[in-house]
């Protein structure tokens, strides 16, 4: 078998080590690996960012990084937004998205919401051309993106 | 029926919870010990003769498990089924070829599978695709639609000898007639080309069998897990109770995800039985681009006989349809084409005649729309030619014709996609017109706001078209109502979801008739296991045909309820209601007993069930309308173009829509808006470029435009209810019809927008470079 690189990463809080072939997709090592599956993959060629996680902080496209790339790093999945599975306590934008109807077969909906939660943070207050545009980089077949759109104003105003 | 109203309300959904916090299982998240992985060996050309395989390379690679190609699979080879038969017309003609697990002799396009290799990763699988060592000789192919026809054009499937799948006419009065007649003939050549349903997941297929039980298992991305299942035990020889399929949250369809069968769906479970390992192959978005149907491509010879006050007196349209390299959806799409061709109009003489071809290019299948858009953009188009020579307002020559509310039921004569004579149920198109004309400020745009934006140097202008959708159709759903001892409610059916919020309306059809409330109402779609009759999620008939059936046995369970009831209570029936998971007495609510209290009753451990009745609050009811219910409605958009790079602009977009009672406004304005976005994905942006040799040229999203948030506008809606006669919600199917009408729309108002170039636009795709070069040329040739 070919090589492999120990690699040592936090996904949401938990301390992850690994070894793994250089080749190995970052998208793949968090859904076949650490069996995290909220992280989609739509394209494997970076245009749908139905795999955005983020990566110490910034939202990225995992199908475009090796995991060997992110040794050291710390990263948020869509798994770590709302941690406890067993409250019905959501992240105020998952919970934005549910009211506003901004997912349908949710394929899409993990990366469109790493996407937006990093963007709120930077810019809590967008307006609708901004969320447009940011989320321009991001596919979805089944919305035509009104109610992400929204979804988004809601938690912006939500968090004001 | 109950005294709370869970129709017509904005209730969120049941899933989401579980997707948002990427809790919910599709396909690709199915992980199981010992399992291995499978990719596939495509052909590069699109139209080549076979010669030899060798897998020696692949097999003795370190990882590989095993190889298999066509001769591998002995008497398993076989070409899928035909899915749908052709309606009994005279004098068809159909000539049937249906796909092939792996090719034996050639290959009909680019994409179609040579080998499978199942190893240890799919990175190992993929490398050892490297070490295969295919021979074959190429083809010239067959792309060009009347090309095909040539008697000099290679023939793709040699047993027919032509490369005609099938040739239909079909008449209603009589066109010559009207032909004679009329005062103007607008005659016409649209194309209307091909593109791919796009869902946001690829398709993918687990299968594991398990000796010990005898069982298979099988996670699929499929839109119709039963008829899946039934195939797949007849093919291996199974029991159908042996065999489990499942179509878990599925990310979208859009009828790409109901072809039965894929090669993979036929391929990994007879592999997975052999190796005895679990198996995993999920489709990446390339192969999706060659290996997952597509819709599209026909050219309409069209024309309109009017008379001179814009009358329709008759039409008349001879098309090409492209299958592609099989038909096993048989004249599916091409009947809808003709048939809605005929939209919300009073058309009394009708000769349509269309012929389908093979070409070497990916199979065509129904697609959101299925056809239905191309019928729709030749009649509008043609309407708007003809208003423009008879010099009546757009919206006027369709109003003189659309038929009045009390020409229903309407029989158009012709035969629909389900063999039944086309008849709409009912309708009611004026107050359609009329309110979408008010919502976009037709007058006011047109007397005012174009002019003024006009004389300032911008191009603006506006569409409005209208439409109608056949929904809704059989055979037949069932479902499946159990009140569990905890009071919740259990509802099984069998169709599959990919996102359109059944587990929601359900829900609501059954609190609707049981008054319980909707957290504890639980349902479960896509599983074999928990039901087993059925077809699946096509044709927009999922609410319409599964939602009935959920209604009557829901119906038959409170019947349960209320005998039950009665006895406990010693009051009469009539004298009970249910309110809030409860039985109580009408004029004494405090005398009361729980639902689950009755499921106790209804399951007694001692004592006997009395002859004639059955244990448990429990009832299972099917339902088949005798025809599809006729959605219609109304698009009208306002759009800006720049003149220079060709971009256009949509300014505003206005739906109304008919699609009879409306169990949930959010679900239902969702898939609006969503089937709009794919509208205009279709009418601007997404276009298969085959070159010549049948190569796609532009398979994968950088190339295949998808629309974006920053192209969608938002979509202003408006609900007309014409409640359907045929069933017994009142509903009629809407994930369709956002996207059937779009493509007209744009084209007038691009059109419109650009009155002073003089366009006529009888193709869509637009793209911004199709449109650069239309205005160029108009320019040119002024
Ligand atoms: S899967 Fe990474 S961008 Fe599409
Ligand atoms: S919700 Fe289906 S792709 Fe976005």
């Amino acid at each position: 078998m070919s090589q492999q690189i120990p690699i040592s990463v936090n996904v949401n809080g938990t301390l992850y080590e690994r070894a793994v072939e250089p080749r190995l997709l970052l998208s793949d090592f968090l859904r076949h690996e650490l069996e995290l599956t909220g992280t989609h993959v739509g394209c494997e060629h970076g245009v749908c960012g139905a795999c955005t996680v983020l990566l110490d902080g910034d939202a990225v496209r995992s199908c475009l990084l090796f995991a060997v790339q992110v040794d050291g790093h710390g990263l948020v999945t869509v798994e770590g937004l709302a941690p406890d599975a067993s409250s019905d306590r959501l992240h105020p934008l998952q919970e934005a998205f549910r009211e506003a109807h901004g997912l349908q077969c949710g394929f899409c909906t993990p990366g469109f919401l790493m996407t937006l939660v990093a963007f709120l943070e930077e810019n809590p207050h967008p307006s609708e051309r901004e969320i447009r545009e940011v989320i321009s980089g991001h596919l979805c077949r089944c919305t035509g993106y009104q109610s992400i759109v929204e979804a988004t104003k809601i938690a912006a105003r939500r968090s004001a | 029926m109950t005294s709370r109203r869970f129709f017509g309300e904005r209730f969120t959904r049941n899933e989401d919870a579980r997707l948002l916090r990427g809790l919910a299982l599709f396909v690709d998240d199915v992980h199981l010990d010992g399992m291995l992985h499978v990719a596939f060996l495509r052909s590069d050309y699109a139209h080549a003769r076979l010669i030899s395989v060798d897998t020696a390379a692949a097999r003795a690679r370190p990882g590989v498990v095993a190889v298999y190609t066509a001769d591998d699979l002995g008497a398993y080879w076989q070409p899928g089924p035909l899915l749908v038969a052709p309606p009994p017309i005279d004098g068809l003609v159909f000539n049937a070829a249906t796909q092939v697990p792996l090719i034996k002799d050639k290959a009909r396009h680019a994409g179609e599978p040579i080998a499978m290799v199942v190893a240890e990763s799919r990175y190992v699988a993929e490398d050892a695709l490297v070490d295969i060592v295919v021979d074959m000789d190429p083809l010239d192919a067959v792309v060009d639609l009347e090309a095909a026809l040539e008697p000099d054009a290679p023939v793709i499937h040699e047993q027919h000898g032509t490369n005609l799948a099938s040739h239909v006419v079909q008449q209603k009065g009589d066109y010559q007639r009207a032909h004679r007649e009329a005062a103007l003939i607008v005659k016409r050549r649209f194309h209307y080309d091909r593109g791919v349903a796009g869902a946001l997941e690829n398709r993918g297929v687990v299968a594991q069998w398990d000796a010990r039980c005898e069982e298979l298992t099988v996670w699929d991305t499929t839109q119709a897990p039963i008829p899946i299942r039934s195939g797949l035990a007849r093919m291996l020889g199974l029991l159908e109770s042996q065999v489990r399929v499942i179509a878990p949250f599925v990310g979208g369809g859009f009828g790409s995800k109901i072809m039965m069968f894929y090669p993979e769906e036929v391929l990994l479970p007879w592999a997975a039985m052999r190796l005895n390992r679990p198996l995993k192959w999920i489709e990446d978005r390339q192969e999706n681009f060659y290996a997952t149907t597509q819709e599209r491509l026909q050219i309409h010879d069209a024309e309109l006989a009017l008379s001179e006050d814009g009358h329709i007196l008759g039409v008349h349209d001879v098309f090409l349809h492209d299958t592609g390299a099989y038909n096993p959806y048989g004249l599916t799409i091409p009947i809808n084409s003709q048939c809605t061709l005929l939209g919300p109009y009073d058309v009394p003489n009708y000769y349509t005649e269309f012929r389908v071809i093979f070409t070497n290019k990916t199979t065509v299948t129904p697609v959101r729309g299925a056809g239905r858009q191309h019928g729709v953009f030749v009649m509008e188009r043609l309407l708007d030619f003809a208003a423009k020579e008879l010099g009546i307002d757009r919206v006027e020559i369709r109003k003189r014709n659309l038929l009045s509310s009390d020409d229903f039921p309407h029989n158009h004569v012709i035969l629909f996609q389900d063999s039944a004579p086309l008849v709409y149920d009912s309708g009611n198109y004026l107050p359609a017109l009329e309110k979408a004309v008010d919502l976009i400020g037709y007058d006011e745009f047109v007397r005012e706001e174009q002019p003024r934006l006009r004389a300032a140097g911008r191009h603006v202008g506006l569409g409005i078209v209208s439409y109608i959708e056949g929904t809704g159709i059989g055979p037949y759903e069932g479902a499946r109502v159990t009140v569990e001892p905890s009071g919740q409610v259990r509802v099984a059916t069998g169709v599959g979801t990919q996102g359109q919020g059944h587990y929601t309306v359900f829900a609501q059809v059954v609190a609707e008739v049981l008054d319980v409330d909707l957290d504890r109402i639980h349902v479960t779609t896509g599983d074999t296991r928990e039901f087993h009759w059925g077809t699946g999620t096509f044709a927009s008939r999922g609410v319409v045909v599964a939602g009935s059936a959920c209604h009557e046995a829901a119906v038959a369970v409170r019947k349960k309820i209320l005998g039950l009831a009665s006895d406990a209570l010693g009051v009469a029936e009539n004298d009970l209601e249910l309110e809030g998971g409860r039985v109580r007495v009408k004029d004494a609510p405090e005398r009361a007993v729980d639902l689950g209290e009755l499921a106790v009753r209804a399951n007694p451990l001692r004592g006997a069930v009395t002859p004639g009745t059955e244990p448990g609050l429990e009832a299972t009811a099917y339902f088949g309308p005798d025809r599809g219910s006729t959605a219609s409605g109304v698009h009208a958009m306002i759009v800006e173009v720049d003149r220079e790079t060709a971009m256009v602009e949509i300014k505003r977009y206005v739906v109304v829509h008919d699609s009879g009672r409306v169990i949930n406004p959010m679900l239902v304005e969702g898939q609006i808006q969503g089937g709009v976005a794919h509208g205009i994905g279709n009418a601007f942006y997404e276009q298969l470029v085959y070159d010549d040799t049948g190569q796609l040229l532009n398979a994968s999203f950088m190339d295949y435009l998808l629309p974006t948030a920053t192209d969608v506008p938002r979509v202003e809606m408006a609900h007309i209810e014409t409640p359907s006669p045929l069933n017994p919600l009142g509903v009629k199917g809407v994930g369709e019809a956002g996207a059937i009408p779009t493509g007209a729309a744009f084209a007038q108002a691009v059109e419109d927008a650009l009155a002073e170039d003089d366009l006529e636009i009888r193709e869509i795709p637009l793209s911004p470079n199709r449109l650069f070069e239309m205005i160029r040329d108009a320019r040119a040739t002024r």
